[in-house]
């Protein structure tokens, strides 16, 4: 089952060709995480999925249908974005934002319907931002700051999510938290989630499906399982690593080769390492 | 939701009324009355609040209802609606360009609507200084200015078939400040009579308004305004960035059109018949936004209220403070506009 399919894709920003004459199904009901260098399109491609970016050439197909020529209401109920860090008005509130999310389903005397009301209730619920929305944007947290952006994506109430480096400028707790949200959205609902994500060994562990990016196409696609190896680092990244075995949840993991600070001695976690070799 | 908000649902139609942004519209618009009516006993003849009363009934003396209904009625609703139209103008902008120095005087729409005045007034001034053409159509040629220049901008800001707020601002410096200079050279060359004229109305005045101008104004600002609640949600997703508003599902580049339509209309509207008023398009906006937050349904009303009595509120400096002298609005509102512009270029650059 395929959520989104491109055809022949070429995008790009004036003159210049970012991603050439790709050919990308992505899976329906299951996570996709999109990896690569800085700069190799991957933003670009994942833009391009949600109509904000027009191919040079090439199409994109939702459910079967060319995005160009399906109305732009009708995808904004079958499939949402969230940007890279987003920007909320200086004194806007939780609660008015998440509504935002509500803007396809609305007109100018249709502004707060019940299904309105219940999504919002349920979007402020299944991210715990509940308790903030008299709140203003710019007073939370930043992890806080980025549940409420991802409640106003899950008020649009779409089958297809997307979000472009949902985890950046956050500390591995908050990334860790916004990623088991939605690891728990996808599991539970079914929703098929398609992300932008820096960290290659949190990819491995949340998306079922990863698609690694370079040289204006895809390099290799695939469960992580069976993808992730040293040759595939090094050719997408540039980067020498060896790739070993997630001790808590068994994907694949990659070190990096560096310079490094001489370890002095054996310290406590040493012995564990023996053993688990 | 909760105790803060209530929502009000009649067949498909449906609203969400937040009670803090109810009860300060009400208290705004109780303030602003009141304003209005101590403006309307201010002068010449002092006339105390309930004889004001009286008198907009028409139970004052003779005197009384002459001078509150011909004479100041018509000044005083001339600037609560200028001050609300520049207002709403400059609330548009500042959601349209995510910026909140953004304002009406900045894009050019007062620039252009002042050339037009001056050259309206050049061309039709003979030789011995007397009006060839009735005053009536000056408010026209103003109106004119502010559209043609605020369009121009619009157009010489497209690029790769779209407009980024950030070039719409850069363009509208520059044509703004080419409208100027046309302007003084107009002023310049022309007869010495009409530049005296162009100057007071350069600086925005309400002086000497009849019940005519208020019958063209009131029905342009009320109409602009209504379209303009219809087009709040537009602009609180233009708000949020140009891809999450595609996101949702809108045409951005036709919906700011449509809204700059609108904020030009506003600003023209005003600047045709009370001149340049300044800064009042920029503070209004931001002191709206500090008390009520940025929900545009509240945020109009609100700018509206605030922006119309500071006009009132510098008319009556303005009439009062070198008695029987009468320094134009436009005075009072740049005196206190120009440092708050400052104080807020100051803060954004922290």
């Amino acid at each position: 089952m395929k959520a989104i399919q491109t055809e022949q894709l070429s995008l790009g920003y004036k003159d210049e060709l970012v991603i050439e004459e790709l050919d990308l199904t992505i899976p329906k009901g299951e996570i996709t995480a999109f990896i690569g260098s800085n700069g190799c399109g991957k933003s670009t491609l994942l833009k391009s999925l949600a109509r904000l970016l027009k191919p040079k050439d090439g199409s994109v197909e939702l459910a079967g249908k060319d995005i160009d020529k399906t109305s732009t209401k009708e995808i904004a109920r079958q499939l949402a974005i969230m940007p890279q860090s987003p920007q909320a008005p200086e004194g806007l509130t939780v609660l008015q934002l998440v509504k935002q999310g509500r803007y396809p389903y609305q007109s100018w005397y249709k502004q707060w319907s019940e299904e309105d009301e219940d999504a919002v209730q349920y979007a402020l619920d299944v991210t715990g931002i509940k308790e903030f929305e008299d709140r203003t944007v710019d007073s939370l947290s930043g992890g806080q700051r980025q549940r409420a952006w991802i409640a106003m994506t899950l008020a649009q109430d779409t089958d297809i999510i997307l979000l472009d480096e949902p985890t950046t400028f956050l500390d591995l707790t908050h990334q860790i938290d916004i990623l088991d949200l939605l690891s728990e959205l996808n599991e539970q609902e079914g929703r098929t989630i398609v992300m932008v994500l820096h960290d290659l060994n949190l990819a491995c562990r949340y998306a079922d499906h990863i698609v690694a990016i370079q040289g204006k196409s895809v390099f290799e696609q695939g469960d992580p399982d069976e993808i992730i190896t040293p040759q595939l680092i090094h050719s997408v990244f540039g980067l020498q690593c060896q790739v070993t075995c997630d001790p808590i949840c068994g994907s694949p993991m990659c070190i990096p080769y560096s310079r490094q600070r001489q370890v002095k001695g054996a310290n406590r976690y040493a012995a564990q390492q023996v053993q688990a070799n | 939701m909760n105790n803060k908000q209530f929502p009000v649902r009649l067949g498909k139609v449906s609203f969400l009324i937040d009670k803090k942004s109810f009860y300060i519209i009400s208290l705004l618009t109780v303030l602003a009355i009141v304003l209005m009516i101590v403006s309307l006993g201010i002068g010449q003849l002092f006339i105390s609040p309930v004889d004001v009363i009286r008198a907009v009934i028409g139970q004052g003396t003779e005197m009384e209802n002459l001078v509150v209904n011909s004479f100041r009625m018509p000044r005083i609703l001339l600037s609560m609606l200028a001050g609300a139209a520049l207002a709403m103008s400059g609330a548009i902008l500042q959601g349209l360009i995510r910026n909140p120095l953004a304002s009406p005087d900045i894009i050019g729409i007062t620039g252009g609507a002042a050339l037009t005045t001056v050259i309206f007034l050049a061309i039709y001034t003979d030789r011995s200084n007397t009006l060839t053409m009735s005053i009536q159509w000056l408010p026209l040629a103003s109106f004119i200015g502010a559209v043609v220049i605020g369009f121009l901008v619009y157009f010489l800001s497209w690029k790769n078939g779209r407009i980024t707020p950030f070039r719409l601002v850069l363009i509208g410096v520059g044509v703004a400040a080419a409208a100027d200079a046309v302007t003084s050279l107009v002023m310049i060359l022309g007869p010495i009579h009409s530049a005296a004229k162009a100057t007071i109305w350069l600086t925005g005045s309400v002086n000497g308004t009849n019940w005519n101008e208020i019958a063209t104004i009131a029905p342009w600002v009320f109409g602009i305004t209504f379209i303009l609640f219809i087009y709040a949600r537009r602009l609180n997703m233009q708000e949020l960035g140009e891809d999450l508003a595609k996101n949702a599902g809108q045409l951005v580049q036709r919906d700011r059109f449509m809204l700059l339509l609108l904020s030009t209309s506003l600003a023209g509207g005003a600047v045709a018949f009370a001149g340049g008023i300044g800064f009042v398009g920029l503070m209004a906006p931001h002191i709206a936004r500090k008390i009520i937050g940025s929900a545009f349904g509240a945020l109009i009303p609100v700018s509206a209220l605030v922006g119309g009595m500071i006009v009132v509120l510098a008319d009556i400096l303005g009439r009062m403070l070198f008695m029987p002298l009468e320094v134009p609005v436009g005075v009072f509102t740049s005196l206190i506009g120009a440092p708050y512009f400052i104080y807020l270029l100051f803060k954004s650059h922290k």
